[in-house]
């Protein structure tokens, strides 16, 4: 955007990231201290809101698909993710029988 | 330790080898000396970073690396053919069928395949060469000396004895105590980071280097396809890069990953294997796809049937190649649940393989065919490679693999995959892209005859194992007993081998021929080809394009053609050009790692060390590097394209 004249006199975007970011770090918070949920659905649940926020951030803040190349890096960066959980995950499904 | 242990004794064969190998380095030696190509060699080759040059040297190693690993072949057909035979003993058929499938996987079909993207990715898509030049020379010595040091095995030190897939526990000290396997993890570790970096290279080369116009939905196929396998490269190379590294602290400094004991986990090794493994099929099978589409398309004088569905196909197939790999291993005993899901996904890769055949047959349907060798090999390989696949539907259900795991069914469909898909696209593209490699095309007559002979000769080698396997022969077995019915089918599947062999040699005679009396290419465009590799002259001048070609449609050249009569160049648009230094780096640093490579084989580790210090001395005298490379002059272009073109 910046100076092409299309300039947003008031950065909503970030407004709504930062908003959504305290949520979920309190929530996060709240999941953990007083919930009273098992510690397994703690943890889970308190990981799943970590990789939300980050994600958040990763478009609202540091613009991953607003580059020229925004598309690839976006594909890139999912497609990483989709393999590392196949490789770990699934390595871990699998050989779940001598474990 | 001493000499002999480490010089491999006691085998007519080796002693034969040993005497083949010195004859041939003193043979290289004295004819570089009497000729005085000793400062060409080094100028024009060793350090050379353009694209075209190392990709003909990667297409010489694949080919050498398909004649070692043919003879492997052949010695493992004539140990087969009759039963209780004792021309190979069981130690040495071990290591026979280890080094087959490791060169031929790693040796030959990948540099093969790299060698053809190297010369044709960079052509097709208008650029003036490889996003990193520098880079892919060393990915090329890397390559080169990871696969020097496996093929040093046999004669010194003795080779990997494992099979290819090298499993544990049989893999650890504990079974394979000599230095055998240690090549295996060290070499493949080696070669491994340049294919690491040929990935990363032409990844970057396709996403930023195409010529202005070229969306992605205007690329020809055949870069879509190296796109393609460049991911998987990304994404599949470094599980192997871990694995290996585990395995040699494993066999070197006795960690315990894969061990039975100790909380090892020796099937964890498989289950990392094929993470890599199948990817690394599809590796070499979806250019293979690449090198058909671009034939067909070609000589069916049409334009491809369903690109679209082409392209998505290719990604789906991409997608689905890392989520298939248990179905290596189903018996291993995963249980039920993991074997369904992996049955299924194994089974979906026919859908969007399927499409891309019939996409093939509709290119072909009202084309008007030229039956050159290339387009044989590429009408070949749709029947063969259906065979294949077809049987492989038959392997993914993974009640009934339980029958045909480890068979000679296997070997039949495995072999029907890679050497129709693969290897036929390999000869289809040598003989496609010959003139633009080297001016001047391979004889049509001598080359009809090699795929004639191949073909045939595949044929009868591997269709009657896919009967041994189902009447009960396995894998990896020496030897077998009379009675049991195998031996008239072993006696024809050494018949086909032998055709293949022929085959081969006459491939190798056509080289030497038409070099001397093949018809020359002045045109650069002997195909009447489509895609902008044809716009060059034959051989490319150093800096491909004199201006980077305008692109505004699929098939840029055949549209090139018809608009303006071909691709035109005024001289008064002539710019200089900025071209990348050569180098000798690559070359020493990929010394340095074959030093450290054998240091660490024998676990010698002052010499690993010294190596090491070597490799991290080279990245420091390439940080520090201010070599921008430097620029052709007008003038000097204008005299380049003047006689570069007098032919045309």
């Amino acid at each position: 955007m910046g100076t092409n004249g299309h300039h947003e006199s008031f950065p909503w975007k970030h407004l709504i990231g930062f908003v959504l970011s305290l949520l979920l770090t309190f929530a996060a918070l709240w999941v953990a201290l007083s919930s009273g949920l098992p510690l397994k659905a703690v943890i889970v649940v308190i990981v799943l809101f970590a990789m939300i926020q980050a994600s958040l951030q990763l478009f609202m803040f540091m613009h991953v698909a607003e580059s020229d190349s925004g598309k690839v890096q976006t594909f890139n960066m999912v497609y990483s993710f989709f393999i590392a959980v196949v490789v770990v995950a699934g390595s871990v499904w699998v050989m779940q029988f001598v474990l | 330790m001493k000499w002999s242990e480490f010089f491999v004794t006691g085998e007519p064969l080796i002693y034969a080898a040993d005497v083949a190998i010195v004859l041939t380095m003193v043979g290289i030696v004295f004819v570089l000396t009497y000729f005085k190509k000793w400062k060409w060699i080094w100028n024009e080759w060793l350090t050379t970073v353009d694209h075209k040059k190392i990709g003909v040297m990667y297409i010489i190693c694949a080919v050498l690396m398909l004649f070692r690993g043919g003879v492997d072949a052949l010695l493992m057909r004539a140990q087969l053919t009759a039963p209780n035979m004792n021309f190979l003993d069981a130690q040495h058929y071990n290591e026979i069928f280890t080094t087959h499938g490791t060169i031929m996987i790693l040796f030959m079909a990948m540099p093969f395949i790299i060698g053809l993207m190297n010369i044709v990715v960079p052509l097709q898509i208008g650029a003036r060469d490889v996003a990193f030049p520098y880079l892919n020379a060393l990915s090329f010595w890397l390559f080169f000396f990871g696969a020097m040091l496996f093929n040093i095995s046999f004669v010194i030190g003795g080779s990997p004895d494992a099979g290819w897939t090298a499993y544990f526990p049989l893999a650890g000290n504990e079974f394979s105590p000599g230095v055998g396997n240690n090549y295996y993890a060290v070499s493949l570790q080696i070669s491994g980071i340049g294919t690491l970096m040929t990935g990363i290279n032409f990844l970057v080369t396709i996403l930023k280097m195409r010529a202005p116009g070229m969306t992605l939905m205007r690329m020809p196929m055949f870069t879509w396809t190296i796109l393609i396998t460049c991911v998987l490269i990304v994404f599949a190379f470094p599980v192997l890069t871990v694995a290996l590294a585990l395995m040699t602290f494993d066999r070197l400094f006795d960690t315990q990953f894969f061990t039975m004991a100790n909380g090892g986990m020796s099937m964890l090794w498989a289950n990392l294997f094929w993470i890599w493994g199948h990817p690394e099929v599809y590796i070499v099978i979806l250019p293979a796809f690449g090198i058909f589409s671009e034939i067909v398309s070609t000589f069916a004088q049409k334009r491809l049937f369903g690109y679209k569905a082409m392209v998505y196909s290719i990604v789906g197939i991409a997608f689905l190649s890392f989520i298939v790999w248990v179905h290596h291993f189903f018996t291993m005993g995963a249980g039920p649940e993991v074997n369904s899901v992996f049955s299924i996904t194994t089974m979906a890769v026919a859908i969007p393989t399927g499409v891309k055949i019939f996409n093939w047959l509709f290119t072909l349907r009202k084309g008007k065919i030229r039956f050159t060798t290339a387009m044989l090999w590429s009408l070949a390989f749709i029947p063969n490679f259906v065979i294949g696949g077809v049987t492989g539907v038959m392997l993914a259900m993974a009640a009934a693999d339980y029958q045909y795991h480890n068979s000679y069914f296997l070997i039949a469909h495995f072999h029907y995959v890679l050497i129709a898909g693969v290897v036929f696209a390999c000869f289809a593209g040598l003989h496609y892209w010959y003139p633009k490699m080297f001016g001047h095309m391979l004889n049509e007559r001598l080359g009809k005859w090699t795929f004639w002979l191949f073909m045939i000769g595949f044929n009868v080698c591997f269709f009657p194992m896919y009967f041994l396997g189902l009447m009960g022969m396995t894998r990896r077995m020496y030897t077998y007993s009379d009675g049991l019915g195998w031996t008239p089918l072993n006696v024809v599947a050494t018949v086909g081998a032998v055709l293949m062999g022929i085959g081969f040699i006459v491939l190798c005679y056509n080289i030497y021929y038409s070099a001397r009396y093949g018809e020359r290419d002045m045109t650069g465009d002997p195909w009447n080809g489509r895609t902008l590799e044809w716009a060059t002259a034959s051989p490319p001048v150093h800096y491909n394009f004199p201006v980077t070609p305008i692109v505004d449609d699929l098939d840029a050249y055949w549209v090139m053609k018809k608009k303006q009569g071909g691709f035109q160049v005024k001289e008064e648009e002539l710019k200089p050009i900025h071209m990348p230094s050569n180098s000798g780096r690559p070359f020493w640093i990929s010394v340095a790692f074959f030093v450290a490579g054998f240091g660490l084989v024998f676990k010698w580790f002052a010499l690993a060390i010294a190596g090491a210090l070597f490799i991290v001395l080279g990245l420091i005298l390439r940080s520090f590097e201010n070599d921008d490379g430097y620029h052709i002059g007008v003038d000097e272009i204008k005299r380049t394209e003047r006689a570069a073109r007098k032919g045309a």
